[in-house]
């Protein structure tokens, strides 16, 4: 009996020791009850995946004790997502992945939301751009489709897009400015629907992102012409006929100006404070470690630049400014702006 | 040859104790899931992708596709009972379901939904067996203008014959345009209709309307008429499934014609939804008993159902084939395959053959355990019927509160739904009808989407409508279901003066 008892206290100091040796050694904040992460796009779509994947992984390799909920908000073009957000300071429970609809959206509908309402975490990865054709057209290089878009009657090329007033649109005007050429741009829901419309000849071309285009390609069913970045993709596995994303040109070295690269990166509810920012910076880049999430890199032809704090402010500023000036150039604005 | 041998290897990985366990678990879940209304198939799907992340790639699959299953199988449920439709593709099921259980026939109606079910499942995965490449093709021929061909030969062979006046049909159709047009347009991008409102930006969910008007509406309506529970009779013995199974054979045209058009929308990818209410429609202008369709007709529960399961099972070729989703399940399944380094596409049938072909066989085994699970269910479904209404009101009240919630997650849906019931009630009692009015927010903002892309393709030209063979014969099967009525009164006069003359 006393023995048992003894045991016991001895129990208790040694947990009571450890719980203060861990407070102290990191002062650390993390979740007491489940996280909700917004996204704020539809199912299935780049963000949709890419969000499903952290919440996979971050289950497969207990990175967080309490769990992780993906929950998709993507009303108004994702602004129902957004306002959410917003309306949520003080909860640390809650964060948000976001791709160009962080500035086309609040831009084009006119909706109360800045990205500087939120709180910042990191910048996961850059999403790449790239102009597709149909593998049947006879064309090999942006060059010959461009003279071929000159040669045809004004709005008779077709441009399919994922969402109207956002990142493809912008490409697709940008396009437009740089060669002196007019497309008609149709929207689509989801990028996978844009891909399948190409491979079925309803539209000539798209600026699909690599993963929403890479199994038509494997397929043998649409061709890269270049991609929007400034310097060529580093993934050099083969893809189709023993071209791999390494092989793509970029669109400047082309004759075709554009650069354009999308975020995928996560912002948490206001008032947020470091410990909680922190608390999350570290879980992603624990994220960042695993098999899993490099072979996502890998399959989606990601550019993997990861930024946190100031200079992941600082890169979104840079990017609403540069948003803001190309809406309005193509007078995509909302009129109560 | 060789997709019949592959089948049976996929059937040798489908067979495996584990697999079969699974798929019991994902049948049990998927029911739960379909009963609970607003708690969809997709989201069902969403929130159990994570408990699979352990298991290989082709049992998890197996399980997903078996909780869609289940769901597809539970929407019926909650339909037939309580006029509820737990999914929207069981929204017409609701239509001679509900007057069915009201009659006390509640048991023959539900074995006559699952039976369908089942029916229409299976000779979509016949033909995804047979004819998987040629139909891969064929999705691919679909552009805009043919979706829209589509959508609009829905709505004519679902009003085309419609039995209430004209005006009313028009006017119930046009509230649900209207509703159906708040929020983003997706052309231009920008909001329409919110009035400065940000809860409006999503606009009006379909299950929030769908579980106010039909759920909440007929709960108000059950009051007013003295808190009587009228589907109290109901029989409770396994026997009725076997009586139910020997009237079945009768209705083999219209479950042949429903699984042809089941499969085709499923395909399109139209989806199972408009499937329903396409199949509804027909097999009300094509029965002999088309009169009695709307007030408790079991051809009336065979033909929507029998077209959503086989809609709902050929939307998941144009996914693995295409990596297209045919319905919002098919797609969060679609990001399961992504998680497992899957990529659905061309090459997925060449490239991971015992995968595919190990889901194609689980989706043989999983409708049959389906089957037989929720046939054995049939008696305790039908007793709920049984507990006073006094003690199920509150519950189902519940049941629609927390559904509605659970859609966007929002207090205000919850708000929105009651509205709707509101509304629903007034509807009934000035007898406007409900269906034009649903059809209108499920497939409105699709149709015009379609429609406004393909002219923004033709440069406003209504020409491409009629600009090749394949939505010209839409198009013009769609005026035909339209003038149905019309066509039919004139060739009947012309017989008549034949005959006198």
């Amino acid at each position: 009996m006393k023995r048992t008892v003894l045991h016991y206290t001895f129990g208790a100091a040694v947990a009571a020791s450890l719980g203060g040796f861990a407070t102290a050694a990191s002062a650390a904040w993390e979740p007491t009850r489940p996280v909700e992460f917004i996204i704020p796009a539809g199912t299935g779509g780049g963000a949709d995946q890419m969000a499903r994947t952290i919440q996979g992984i971050v289950t497969k390799h207990s990175l967080m004790k309490q769990p992780m909920v993906v929950i998709n908000k993507s009303g108004g073009a994702g602004g129902e997502g957004f306002l959410d957000v917003k309306s949520s300071a003080n909860n640390p429970h809650k964060i948000i992945i976001t791709l160009s609809n962080l500035f086309t959206t609040p831009l084009a509908t006119g909706i109360p939301f800045n990205w500087k309402d939120l709180t910042p975490v990191a910048m996961l990865a850059l999403d790449e751009f790239v102009l597709w054709v149909n593998a049947e057209k006879p064309y090999k290089t942006v060059k010959e489709y461009i003279a071929a878009v000159k040669a045809a009657p004004p709005g008779s090329i077709k441009m399919g897009g994922t969402g109207s007033k956002q990142e493809d649109q912008i490409i697709t005007v940008a396009m437009e400015k740089a060669t002196g050429t007019k497309f008609t741009y149709i929207p689509y829901k989801g990028g996978g629907e844009v891909a399948v419309q190409l491979v079925g000849n309803h539209v000539d071309s798209t600026v699909n992102n690599p993963i929403e285009a890479v199994a038509q390609w494997r397929g043998g069913k649409v061709r890269p012409l270049c991609v929007f970045d400034s310097k060529q993709m580093s993934y050099d596995e083969q893809v189709f006929e023993g071209k791999g994303w390494k092989d793509i040109p970029t669109c400047k070295s082309e004759g075709l100006d554009i650069e354009y690269l999308m975020l995928r990166g996560i912002f948490m509810s206001p008032k947020a404070t470091k410990d909680q920012v922190d608390y999350y910076v570290e879980l992603f880049k624990k994220v960042r470690e695993t098999p899993e999430w490099k072979e996502f890199m890998k399959t989606g032809a990601f550019n993997t630049t990861f930024l946190v704090g100031p200079e992941y402010a600082k890169w979104v500023e840079t990017e609403e400014k540069r948003h803001e000036a190309l809406m309005k150039e193509a007078d995509f604005l909302a009129k109560s702006n | 040859m060789e997709e019949i041998l592959n089948l049976f290897q996929g059937f040798a990985v489908a067979l495996q104790p584990f697999n079969i366990m699974v798929m019991i678990l994902g049948i049990v879940l998927g029911v739960v899931i379909g009963v609970l209304p607003g708690l969809g198939g997709a989201n069902g799907v969403a929130i159990l992708l994570p408990l699979t992340f352990s298991m290989p790639p082709t049992s998890a699959i197996i399980m997903l596709s078996c909780i869609y299953w289940g769901a597809l199988f539970g929407g019926a449920i909650t339909s037939v009972l309580f006029n509820i439709p737990g999914e929207p593709w069981s929204v017409a099921t609701t239509f001679d379901g509900y007057p069915m259980a009201q009659q006390g026939k509640a048991g023959e109606a539900l074995t006559a939904a699952f039976t369908s079910s089942f029916v229409g499942a299976f000779f979509a995965v016949v033909m995804i067996t047979l004819v998987a490449p040629l139909v891969a093709s064929l999705a691919l021929k679909f552009g805009p203008a043919e979706k829209f061909a589509v959508y609009f030969l829905a709505f004519c062979s679902f009003v085309g014959l419609s039995k209430e006046p004209p005006f009313k049909t028009i006017a119930a159709m046009m509230i649900g345009f209207a509703l159906a047009a708040v929020g983003l347009d997706s052309v231009t991008g920008s909001l329409r209709l919110t009035f400065g409102f940000t809860e409006l930006l999503n606009g009006f969910d379909f299950l929030i309307a769908v579980i106010g008007l039909f759920g909440i509406g007929e709960i108000l309506l059950t009051m007013e008429e003295g808190l009587a529970f009228r589907g109290g009779k109901a029989k409770i013995n396994l026997s009725v499934v076997i009586q139910t199974w020997k009237e079945l054979p009768r209705y083999w045209m219209t479950s042949l014609r429903s699984c042809i058009i089941g499969c085709w929308m499923g395909i399109t990818p139209a989806g199972a939804t408009p499937a329903s209410f396409m199949s509804y429609g027909i097999a009300k202008r094509m029965s002999r008993n088309g009169k009695n369709f709307g007030k408790g007709e079991i051809e009336g529960v065979i033909a929507p159902e029998t077209a959503a399961h086989a809609a709902g099972t050929a939307a998941l070729l144009p996914m693995l084939s295409l990596g297209v989703p045919g319905s919002p399940t098919a797609a969060v399944l679609l990001g399961g395959l992504l998680i497992w380094g899957l990529q659905p596409g061309p090459m997925l049938f060449v490239e991971q053959k015992d995968f595919v072909w190990g889901l194609i066989a689980s989706m043989y085994l999983g409708n049959l355990v389906g089957l037989i699970v929720v046939l054995t269910c049939v008696p305790v479904f039908a007793a709920i019927l049984r507990i006073p209404f006094s003690i199920i009101a509150p519950l189902i009240l519940v049941l629609c509160a927390i559904g509605a919630y659970s859609v966007h997650n929002s207090t205000f849906d919850v708000a929105m739904m009651l509205v709707f019931g509101v509304i629903g009630y007034g509807l009934k009692k000035t007898g406007y009808p409900l269906a034009p009015l649903v059809l209108a927010i499920v497939l409105g903002d699709k149709a015009e989407e379609a429609f406004r892309q393909s002219l923004l393709g033709s440069q406003g030209s209504l020409g491409i409508f009629f600009s090749n063979g394949l939505v010209s014969t839409i198009m013009i099967l769609g005026l035909i279901a339209l003038f149905w009525s019309v066509i039919q009164e004139g060739y009947s006069r012309l017989r008549t003066r034949a005959a006198t003359a």
